[in-house]
């Protein structure tokens, strides 16, 4: 085996950390559908979807702990750290909101992520390039999950419209932020290991309107982009996320089952 | 110490079929193709099996690890180690001809050719028809694309009206 080539171990932990970070929070929020979703099938498909991104972020926050060096495992960095130490992206710890904005979220990102996967496969660091093919099969059915939705809803009735393109204005100003380039990002993309995050906003922002055209509804206009998580401020939702996600690790610390 | 594994790499993959995957116990870890290779230490005191999971958040993983450990310590094997690897990334296109027509016999549709070019939200799927592994109709349809486990989607068959589960091609 070919000895991997790491990005230098600051960069490489702090690039790890967000795309960890954004996967642990979303598949949280989505397995707040677990028993509530409504139909059985839709039950079962948002709870093996946010398996799939639990899945990704505990493989991506054991590769950030060792890159760390401080060989922190997935476990400590998942559950005891708090809010401001969270490098996830705002439109990951909204709150899950009725069915149209969950699965409108989920379509936002799951794009973002199908195109963030696609070129991660060719990463320097083959651990990353090892993840991102892996999670790049599984998000292909999650984009396709949450695109025929979408388009179902928006070409559906009346309400099922309204409910999810008021979603589509709601979540608009948490997309930019999934583009937005920093210290960090430059770096990682220049060490062969990362993506400028802003070379796919136009991909992103065509497959985006094709499905909403599609689903009969109007791409919101241009407004201000929120931001922030990625340097540790987040919204109030996250704290509360947290408190949950955290609290059994927290009050049995070293508890292995 | 001196060596006390006698096996060859062959016998060692040999007790590894008798290890099956507890979600679809039809078929063994090595058919799965979840068992990726088995290395002998050159002093022959320890076996590594490299294992890759099917999907990412897969919760039998940890249930496979074990049983492997379980497996060969039965064989005289003491010294057992399981390494986790990601990369290739798992494809059901490597299940072998057989190991489908067991899904089949076990009432699971098997997968069909992963498929590397979709477009990314069809208006319509255009998927190769499923056959019915009760009544072999193919006037079937997907309900869904998850099932009762991350590897396998709903369907339903329009001629015996029976809701099967299909494995999907990953």
């Amino acid at each position: 085996m070919t000895s991997p080539v790491t990005g230098t171990p600051d960069v490489l932990f702090e690039y790890l950390l967000r795309l960890g970070d954004d996967r642990l929070v979303l598949g949280h929020r989505l397995s707040e559908w677990c028993g509530h979703a409504p139909i059985l099938e839709e039950d079962i498909a948002l709870a093996n979807i946010a398996l799939d991104l639990v899945g990704q972020g505990t493989m991506l926050l054991k590769a950030a702990g060792a890159a760390e060096g401080s060989n922190r495992s997935e476990d400590a960095l998942a559950y005891f750290r708090d809010a401001v130490d969270y490098r996830n992206a705002l439109i990951c710890e909204l709150p899950k909101g009725d069915f149209g904005v969950t699965i409108v979220r989920q379509f936002l990102f799951s794009v973002f992520s199908v195109l963030l996967w696609e070129r991660l496969t060719s990463s320097a660091n083959e651990q990353l390039a090892g993840i991102a093919a892996k999670a790049l099969k599984e998000c292909r059915y999650h984009v396709r999950h949450a695109g025929e939705w979408v388009i179902m809803l928006g070409d559906g009735t009346e309400e099922s419209h309204r409910r999810v393109q008021a979603a589509l204005d709601d979540l608009w100003r948490f997309t930019g932020e999934l583009f937005l380039t920093d210290d960090i990002d430059r770096a990682a993309a220049k060490q062969g290991v990362g993506v400028d995050p802003s070379e796919l906003q136009e991909a992103w922002r065509a497959q985006v309107e094709d499905v909403v055209r599609r689903a009969t509804l109007s791409v919101p206009a241009d407004v201000y982009m929120q931001r922030g998580g990625r340097e540790g401020r987040h919204t109030e939702h996250l704290g509360h996320m947290l408190a949950e996600m955290q609290i059994v690790a927290r009050s049995h610390p070293g508890a292995a089952w | 110490m001196s060596a006390v594994v006698s096996h060859s790499r062959g016998e060692i993959f040999e007790i590894l079929e008798s290890v099956k995957d507890p979600e679809v116990p039809v078929l063994s870890v090595v058919e799965l193709g979840v068992v990726r290779d088995v290395e002998i230490d050159a002093e022959g005191r320890a076996v590594t099996v490299v294992i890759t999971p099917t999907y990412s958040g897969c919760p039998a993983m940890k249930v496979i690890e074990d049983d492997i450990v379980a497996a060969l310590r039965d064989h005289g094997i003491p010294v057992v180690n399981v390494r986790t690897t990601y990369s290739p990334a798992w494809t059901t296109d490597w299940m072998s001809d057989e190991a489908k027509r067991k899904l089949e016999a076990y009432g699971i549709a098997p997968p069909g050719r992963a498929s590397r070019h979709d477009e990314l939200v069809p208006l319509r799927r255009r998927s190769a028809p499923i056959r019915c592994p009760y009544c072999h109709s193919t006037n079937t349809r997907i309900e869904s694309e998850f099932g009762s486990t991350a590897c396998k989607a709903i369907c339903y068959c329009d001629d015996c009206r029976q809701p099967f589960e299909l494995f999907k091609a990953l």
